[in-house]
């Protein structure tokens, strides 16, 4: 079974680090300013809930999940 | 609806519930998601009182948070002028995105939990001054406000001896009942403080966010005096808030016994992290709402906004909407709250919010196990509650062991 693909727009990003908080093992954060980076953007199937959680929580609404 | 028929807002907060937002936003809440409400000054903009349709209007960008527009609903007499900006909150994008990415990378997750131990220290110190110290006590004085205080001093680079004439001025800044000129001299006296401090981080600067912006203003990016007006915002806005949350959730949770016993007894870093949401999204102190102007017609649930129309979307009643959230009206710490809107949401969404959580998660899983007998030291009705400031909270909490 294949998991979900991650979608990050870093335009939007305003660098809440929700998603980090939520789901670090597959986002994180540039040093210089805060903007979100993805780490995977095909993610392990375990991680599914918590990106989709991450995707919820962003003040952005800058994370897209698909399936 | 005749405009005297519309009800006035802010509302009261009934007697003895010190915790609830009025009775009258639960009613209005229940009755339609959005409504009008009237203010001061006789206008008449949107109250939005429901968690979904709050969160779809706040990360919409046809909603401008830039408080010169026309039809910005103001929640005191005192239109602030250019030179009294609190800085990127009363901006909208681009300017907004590209001020606020300039103070962002100190509040990343991972750079925050650094601080950890710092902050560790900073409350078990002022614990062991507590329990070596007169008692009762004032919770506020003693701890409440020195813990984000001391924080927010040195990740700015703010000496903390300076901080009566900080905290004075921050305190008239966000109260309603501080007329408008004493609070535009608190600003202005604010605004003048930074200013020197920037000046001072010109000559010597240190490994602090003050003397980060300096450098900004040196290479042409930032304004000096926009410089100063983001630490004056990050400054007030750093203690404050976190203060306010302090005093008033080891109030609450004194008022919740079986509640502050997870806690105590407890050392589980998942439900210290899921009682800070809980406790966010029942306080929700930022009780005025967040404001807005409409930049162009939206239609949402039913009802047309108009261009020009303000916006008051009230957070607090928004946490304690039962379509979102089960049984709102109780305090549970081991609920999974973390979608409450206590922080606002969009791209205005607190910058601090990762400093908060660090600071409030410090502070509840150690406050009560080091003093495990804490109690008021007063009666409940006895507790002045900030009801007229922009930020909810207690001047005063006398507390005992």
């Amino acid at each position: 079974m294949s998991g979900v693909r991650v979608i990050l727009d870093q335009d939007k990003c305003v660098g809440s680090g929700q998603c980090v908080m939520t789901a670090p093992e597959v986002f994180d954060q540039r040093d210089e300013d805060g903007i979100a980076v993805l780490l995977t953007t095909a993610p392990d199937t375990g991680q599914t809930d918590v990106v989709r959680e991450a995707a919820a929580l962003c003040p952005a609404l800058a994370i897209t999940v698909r399936e | 609806m005749t405009s005297d028929t519309v009800p006035a807002f802010p509302m009261a907060r009934a007697a003895g519930c010190p915790f609830d937002p009025p009775p009258e936003l639960h009613r209005l809440q229940d009755e339609a998601p959005l409504s009008r409400v009237r203010l001061w000054d006789g206008s008449t903009p949107w109250l939005v009182t429901r968690y979904a349709e709050q969160r779809s209007l706040l990360a919409d960008p046809r909603l401008s948070a830039d408080v010169t527009r026309p039809g910005y609903p103001f929640p005191a007499p005192g239109r602030p002028t250019g030179a009294q900006k609190l800085g990127f909150i009363l901006m909208d994008d681009p300017e907004h995105a590209r001020l606020r990415r300039m103070v962002t990378a100190p509040f990343a997750i991972k750079r925050v939990e650094a601080l950890r131990p710092a902050v560790q220290k900073i409350v078990d110190d002022l614990i062991d001054d507590l329990l070596a110290g007169p008692k009762p006590v004032d919770l506020v004085e003693a701890f409440a406000l020195p813990v984000p205080s001391l924080v927010i001093c040195a990740l700015l680079g703010v000496p903390y001896a300076d901080h009566d004439l900080f905290q004075g001025h921050s305190r008239n800044l966000i109260s309603r009942s501080v007329p408008a000129d004493q609070r535009g001299a608190s600003f202005r006296a604010l605004h003048d403080y930074l200013d020197r401090l920037l000046a001072q981080k010109t000559a010597d600067p240190g490994d602090d966010l003050l003397s980060q912006l300096v450098t900004r203003v040196q290479a042409g990016e930032l304004e000096r005096s926009d410089a100063a007006g983001i630490g004056v915002l990050l400054l007030v806005a750093g203690h404050e808030t976190t203060a306010n949350m302090i005093a008033l959730g080891t109030l609450a949770l004194l008022e919740h016994p079986d509640q502050l016993a997870l806690l105590r007894d407890g050392d589980d870093p998942k439900l210290v992290a899921g009682a800070v949401e809980e406790l966010l999204r029942y306080l929700n102190i930022t009780h005025t709402g967040r404001r807005r102007v409409a930049l162009d017609d939206i239609e949402i649930a039913g009802v047309t906004i108009r261009a020009g129309d303000g916006l008051i979307l009230a957070n607090d009643i928004g946490n304690r909407d039962p379509g979102t959230f089960t049984d709102p009206g109780t305090l549970d710490l081991t609920r999974d709250a973390r979608r409450h809107v206590a922080f606002g949401f969009g791209v205005h969404q607190c910058l601090g919010q990762p400093l908060a959580r660090l600071e409030l998660q410090v502070v509840y899983s150690t406050l009560y196990r080091r003093i495990p007998t804490l109690r008021r030291a007063a009666a409940l009705a006895d507790i002045p509650f900030k009801h007229d400031g922009a930020v909810y909270g207690v001047y005063e909490l006398p507390v005992t062991w």
